[in-house]
């Protein structure tokens, strides 16, 4: 039973382990923030419930207005050509506040899969998508992905065929990426607000396929 | 058109990758003028410089040891980046 140990020093009353106190010192940069902030929240040129709005507007944002774009994509061939063109004005277009955001939307097809990535940092299209997956930073997917993006997605249990070609993208610059994955055969038929169900984030960075939902 | 990343290795904020540089590839498209951020990064007052993506076989930039030689990787890159090839 989980309850009945007698190691009280490392184990909470509900048998987990206890995790250590975050006690370490604040970095230069958390340091620097913190007396930006204030500062600026002094003089008044912000104030502390407009810095908390934006992070609460940001947590927000989430792969689920992704997926209704992506679905719009599938019901509408008009819409799809509108964000194939121009992914960003597409998504303002549905009421999406994406700020300035330039984002390009990748369709995948029977001959070719998509699959994004940020080798020199960790650019992610946050304003549509919300904030990424702690593994689009790690230095193993930024570098591997684009040495060896078959072995990559294998181990996201993606398995390409050697008849179709990846195309990695590295977002080096100015642009945000989006995977337009294709719509699975079982999904064909459904309602628009069906199919978004099916768009999971990491089909969107290309790392998955659209799933039934659950 | 067929473009080569200049091989070039100058110190600062540079958005061109390091496993690029001297590599040839073709352009996907052009995306438009942004400021450049090799002044932006240190509050320089920017050039617009053009952005174009460009599209490179795995063995071009991998050569032998490319996983599958027939995929690609495409990437922005600044015009200046850029000469004809």
């Amino acid at each position: 039973m989980p309850h009945d140990h007698h190691d009280h020093d490392t184990l909470s009353p509900s048998g987990h382990p206890y995790r250590k106190d975050d006690d370490t010192a604040l970095s230069y940069w958390q340091v620097l923030e913190i007396a930006v902030r204030e500062l600026l929240i002094e003089k008044g040129h912000i104030t502390a419930v407009q810095v908390h709005d934006q992070i609460n507007t940001m947590d927000a944002r989430s792969p689920a207005n992704g997926a209704k774009v992506v679905a719009r994509a599938w019901c509408n061939p008009e819409f799809k050509s509108a964000l194939l063109a121009d992914a960003a004005q597409a998504s303002r277009d549905m009421g999406f506040d994406i700020g300035p955001m330039h984002l390009i939307a990748v369709e995948n097809t029977a001959s070719v899969h998509n699959v994004v990535v940020c080798t020199l940092c960790s650019c992610y299209p946050r304003n549509l998508l919300g904030l990424p997956p702690d593994w689009y930073k790690s230095r193993a997917y930024r570098s591997r992905t684009v040495i060896e993006p078959r072995k990559v997605l294998s181990e996201f249990g993606v398995d390409i065929a050697q008849d179709v070609q990846v195309r990695v993208h590295d977002s080096t610059a100015d642009m945000r990426y989006i995977v337009l994955p294709a719509q699975p055969a079982l999904a064909r038929g459904l309602l628009e607000n069906e199919l978004a169900q099916w768009v999971t984030r990491d089909s969107m960075i290309g790392v998955g396929i659209p799933q039934a939902p659950i | 058109m067929k473009v080569r990343v200049h091989n070039n290795w100058p110190p600062g904020h540079i958005r061109t990758p390091a496993y690029l540089r001297g590599k040839v590839g073709e352009v996907e498209r052009d995306i438009g003028l942004f400021n450049n951020p090799e002044q932006n990064a240190y509050r320089l007052p920017p050039q617009e410089r053009n952005l174009v993506r460009v599209r490179f076989t795995m063995s071009e930039v991998w050569g032998d040891a490319a996983e599958t030689p027939d995929d690609v990787i495409e990437a922005e890159i600044y015009a200046h980046w850029l000469e004809p090839a």
